[in-house]
């Protein structure tokens, strides 16, 4: 018998990771479809072309590379959607284009493919992205039209640049943070959206709750410590996208549940640390990025010794 | 193969075969520091290039006097006094260069390169071939950086040797002049060349 | 620079993250790339070189101020830190075989490759340039170590989960280890601001 060495996720065939990719998709759908609806077709356009770009690159970069195409996986459109739905609606396509291809190439296949990054490769293009071209990924617009209501705002009737709403909480009703009536990127804003999305993944069990949940209470624990709204900080900037679709990545995700918690806590005082202090706004994307290379080491911490070896002394 | 007995083939060695950059991969902290721009690769490669070539030079013919118990700290005066003196130079001659680099001119001094060499070759060579070295893995060297920066120079603002080469509409990635952008071009060429030289040497083998 | 409590603690955020040696300065790297494949090995190297680090900066900040600056033989920097810190690390491998051999078995091979550490005479010289003090110039040394240790660290940590993975010929080695480096010091970007003065 053959034992193969590998590391997360754990998974034995294609058929697995594909089933895992496509119930995250269908997780995705209410938000995507809310992010169209909200920013209209400019932003139908960023995600094609995120999407398309990261299935393109991984297909050549296979094909090129000899090895075997496993593009049927979702796992290449699972990354150009979560990097596209982090992009204004107002972005150039060539940003989703070049930001696919970095996430994909960069950050997943030259170390092996699907479960041997060991950083996420979304959040890591879209880190990329932001100190590259910090003026492209940081101005945003007003949705174009309002969920509930069929009026059409003109686009770029309200642009409003760094962080979104982080910048004015206070100007904006919890109501609008809720449905996405705020300026921000595809994705991020209709968190009613995002908690369906959230909702679906725990019921057919992709995810388990702890991490968003820790995390996102963490960051409500310290606005709540520094005398802030607490249900607007929450609700603000990318938090809650954030928590729930890419701080859950298994490949990134300690091992055991106490390397998980003390991960979504790490998320959570970093991203209040970074709000509070930082020069970016928006700190989801590196507070996460942060924990994510920690992993390891949490894991090394926390792990206990296989039964039967001896410890070693130094 | 280049003869290693000859003036030209000792050079040559340098640059291609033993490229310190791209093949010993030796040298790393200056070639990310450097490489922020065409230009600045090439005033770190020269003043490089001097300290090696006058460190080789002095050492080789000083190398039957060194006893061999305090060789190395022997080797680190020679390297720091021209160090020393290409510092002032630059800070001299072109202070521009001298902002640019930075700290990165007297850590020249610590460059592994140049410590390597001594040890490997100069310690044990005569004059010519010391010196012919000591240039080689220069340019070599200074070659690799003016790749590297000029790469980076073109990603991250638009520009070779400080002409703009895009046009206005051209928006740089700001990222490739920074800290990140450096170490991933410097790993994705380094990683593109091995690749080149890898089929280079499997097709000659399958000619054999 | 006056000596306060949040200085200190600002300083310390500075040097160990947001101007990390290695991930934002470049100082450092070729251990770091050389001695990252084991975490228990970087973790020996972070310490030797915290500890020489902080040894250096106290020694050449003697050095420039009491010898060189009287007999206005600033120039002389370069040779002179070199010589201090190669003497140094003589001294103390010397030492701790005597004295420490528990420790030296530990830390003791390092010793000789931190003597070429861009990074130790790098912050030696950074001392002098931001005119720090006595106190600040030995806080500088320790507290730079101390990133690099971090640095080295997650670099191990990182490594070492990617012995099994599938990473192209061409890539093996240096080139993703210098990738590696790089998404990491991304990451690190988000420091960016904190605990500055």
């Amino acid at each position: 018998m053959s034992l193969r060495l590998s590391t997360g996720p754990h998974l034995l065939h294609k058929e697995s990771t594909q089933t895992l990719m496509l119930d995250v998709i269908i997780a995705l759908v209410p938000t995507t479809a809310a992010g169209i609806y909200l920013f209209g077709s400019k932003a139908a356009w960023v995600l094609a072309v995120a999407v398309v770009s990261a299935v393109l690159c991984e297909y050549l970069f296979q094909k090129l590379s000899k090895r075997p195409v496993r593009v049927m996986d979702l796992s290449a459109v699972v990354t150009g959607l979560i990097l596209g739905l982090n992009l204004p609606a107002e972005a150039p396509l060539w940003l989703p284009a070049i930001g696919s291809a970095i996430a994909v190439i960069l950050v997943k296949e030259l170390f092996g493919g699907i479960g041997h990054n060991f950083m996420n490769p979304a959040l890591l293009a879209r880190g990329i992205l932001l100190a590259s071209w910090p003026a492209r990924m940081s101005v945003y617009f007003m949705p174009v039209r309002v969920l509930g209501s069929t009026s059409v705002v003109p686009a770029g009737a309200d642009a409003v640049s760094a962080a979104t709403a982080l910048i004015r909480p206070q100007g904006y009703e919890v109501y609008d943070l809720l449905m996405g009536n705020i300026p921000g990127t595809i994705g991020e804003v209709c968190k009613i959206a995002i908690l369906i999305g959230f909702l679906y993944m725990l019921f057919v069990g992709t995810i388990k709750w702890h991490i968003p949940v820790i995390f996102v209470g963490t960051v409500a624990l310290f606005t709540w410590l520094i005398g802030g709204d607490l249900l607007k900080a929450v609700l603000s900037g990318g938090l809650l996208f954030g928590a729930v679709f890419m701080a859950t990545d298994y490949v990134i995700n300690p091992m055991l549940r106490i390397g998980q918690v003390i991960f979504a806590v790490g998320c959570g005082v970093l991203v209040s640390v970074i709000r509070m202090s930082g020069s970016y706004p928006e700190g989801v994307t590196y507070a996460i990025l942060l924990m994510n290379i920690l992993t390891p080491l949490i894991d090394r911490l926390t792990s206990r010794r296989v039964y039967g070896t001896v410890k070693q002394h130094a | 193969m280049p003869k290693k007995t000859t003036f030209r083939g000792v050079f040559i060695n340098g640059i291609l075969n033993e490229n310190p950059i791209f093949r010993l991969v030796l040298g790393v902290c200056p070639t990310l520091a450097a490489t922020t721009s065409a230009t600045n690769g090439l005033g770190m490669g020269l003043a490089a290039t001097f300290v090696l070539l006058g460190s080789n030079i002095v050492i080789s013919l000083l190398r039957n006097l060194i006893p061999d118990k305090v060789r190395i700290p022997a080797f680190i005066v020679v390297i720091s006094t021209f160090v020393t003196i290409v510092q002032m130079l630059i800070q001299a001659f072109v202070p521009a260069l001298y902002e640019a680099l930075g700290l990165f001119i007297p850590l020249i001094v610590v460059n592994c390169i140049i410590l390597a060499r001594a040890e490997a070759f100069a310690a044990k060579n005569t004059v010519f071939h010391s010196a012919a070295d000591g240039l080689g893995m220069g340019l070599g060297f200074t070659a690799a950086l003016i790749l590297i920066g000029s790469i980076r120079e073109l990603i991250g603002s638009g520009s070779i040797f400080g002409n703009a080469v895009f046009g206005a509409t051209f928006e740089p990635m700001l990222l490739a002049v920074m800290a990140p952008g450096g170490f991933i071009l410097f790993g994705l060429i380094l990683g593109i060349i091995n690749s080149i030289v890898n089929r280079i040497g499997s097709r000659k083998g399958a000619q054999a | 620079m006056e000596f306060t409590l949040t200085n200190f603690l600002l300083f310390m955020v500075n040097c160990v993250l947001t101007n990390n040696f290695i991930f934002s300065r470049y100082l450092g790297c070729c251990p770091f790339l050389g001695v990252s494949n084991k975490v228990e090995t970087a973790a020996g190297m972070g310490i030797a070189v915290t500890f020489v680090m902080g040894i250096a900066s106290l020694f050449t900040y003697a050095v420039y101020h009491y010898i060189l600056v009287p007999l206005q033989l600033n120039y002389l920097i370069t040779i002179s830190f070199i010589l201090v810190i190669a003497a140094l690390v003589q001294f103390v491998e010397m030492f701790m075989k005597k004295s420490l051999p528990a420790l030296y078995n530990a830390l003791g091979i390092y010793l000789p490759l931190i003597t070429t550490n861009c990074a130790v005479l790098g912050v030696t010289i950074l001392n002098i340039d931001n005119n720090y003090n006595m106190l600040w110039s030995v806080l500088n040394g320790i507290f730079g170590a101390l990133g690099f240790l971090l640095a080295i660290v997650l670099m191990a940590g990182a490594r070492e989960r990617l012995e099994s993975s599938n990473i192209p010929k061409a890539f093996k080695g240096f080139p993703i280890s210098l990738i590696i480096a790089g998404l990491m010091s991304v990451a690190f970007l988000g420091f960016a601001g904190l605990g500055s003065i």
